[in-house]
């Protein structure tokens, strides 16, 4: 009984989760690229919940004796993928970040402008 | 023939100016460069009024950036010299006729000013002398050339050695792997015994804390820049 529990939380929280990120790219304030990755991690997690003996077969696979455990550590694995991915993203943007800096005190400098606005602090 | 002084700056109002001014007097031909690093005090402004020339960030981008900063406004302006000095003071801007002699006689193309020799002012703590020692030990092995000090941010080059660091150098903590980075690119480095002064004002960058974030930023950095393909001579 513990497992069909566990079904029904896991598959309605995937899907309230999915949804929200259907609706956050509807909105414009999620790019498709950075969706994807989640909305995989979703549908794996809802499947490997759904259908009960693919979970026990990847369970087995591994040497989980417990399938539930199996399905915490899938999802712990895709949420682990998507952080990584994140940072990779996060240093080319400081990288990116950098640059642009850059550029702007080079440029700034060869325009002489010395009456600029105060930046904020 | 243009050379400019670098001079990364990051809230440094109390000793830019007399930075400046020691260059000027040390080298009046060289162009004295501030990089003012995102400073919330006066030290873009002290520094103009000083007759140096402005670079100003944002915002603070770490001491890596704000060199790089000047040096490509040395590779854009065609410069053919430029020499990093710190803005506090720790540099002595009269041992830049030393620091640049190997430059201009065509010996080396990165000069870099090593604080274990002259007159002994820097004395830095037992826990920093060992890691000095450590790196430079490491580093010596990766380039096969002694390193005595990786941690000197008073360097003079020529354009080679803009050209290389305009283009790539390190974020943080940068003076290691930019010795590695020297070497991987075929530039001839040599070190100059130079006397250094303890800081005038503000505080060094490398915190207790920040020691430790060091020691393994700048580990993980050589270790995986081994893994690198080595760049083509260019």
């Amino acid at each position: 009984m513990i497992e069909t529990r566990l079904t029904l939380v896991a598959a309605v929280s995937v899907v309230f989760v999915l949804g929200a990120i259907i609706e956050l790219i509807r909105r414009h304030r999620l790019q498709e690229r950075y969706a994807l990755l989640w909305i995989a991690t979703g549908t794996v997690i809802l499947v490997l919940s759904i259908w009960r003996q693919a979970l026990h077969g990847f369970a087995d696979l591994i040497g989980v004796a417990y399938p539930p455990s199996a399905l915490f550590m899938v999802a712990g694995l895709f949420v682990f993928v998507v952080l990584l991915h994140y940072s990779t993203v996060l240093s080319r943007l400081s990288e990116q970040n950098k640059t642009l800096a850059q550029r702007l005190a080079l440029l700034e400098e060869r325009l002489g402008d010395r009456e600029r606005p105060r930046r904020a602090a | 023939m243009r050379k400019a002084a670098v001079v990364p700056a990051f809230n440094e109002a109390g000793s830019i100016a007399g930075v400046v001014a020691e260059i000027r007097a040390a080298d009046p031909e060289l162009e004295v460069v501030v990089v003012d690093d995102g400073s919330t005090d006066a030290t873009a402004e002290l520094a103009s009024c000083a007759g140096a020339t402005v670079l100003r960030l944002p915002y603070n981008l770490g001491i890596g950036a704000a060199v790089q900063t000047g040096l490509q406004f040395a590779s854009e302006n065609d410069l053919a010299i430029a020499v990093q000095i710190d803005g506090d003071g720790q540099h002595d801007a009269r041992e830049l006729a030393q620091l640049l002699a190997p430059i201009i006689s065509g010996e080396a193309d990165i000069a870099v000013g090593t604080r274990f020799a002259g007159e002994r002012l820097y004395r830095p703590s037992v826990a920093r002398r060992i890691g000095i020692a450590l790196f430079a030990g490491i580093v010596s092995i990766i380039v096969r050339q002694r390193v005595t000090d990786t941690t000197s941010g008073f360097r003079a080059m020529n354009r080679r050695g803009i050209r290389l660091f305009a283009a790539d150098y390190p974020h943080d903590y940068p003076e290691v792997e930019a010795t590695v980075l020297v070497f991987r690119h075929r530039l001839r480095m040599v070190e100059v015994p130079v006397a250094m002064r303890q800081r005038e004002t503000g505080r060094s960058s490398i915190t207790a804390f920040g020691s430790l974030y060091y020691m393994g930023k700048v580990s993980l950095a050589l270790f995986v820049g081994l893994l690198r393909p080595r760049p083509t001579a260019g």
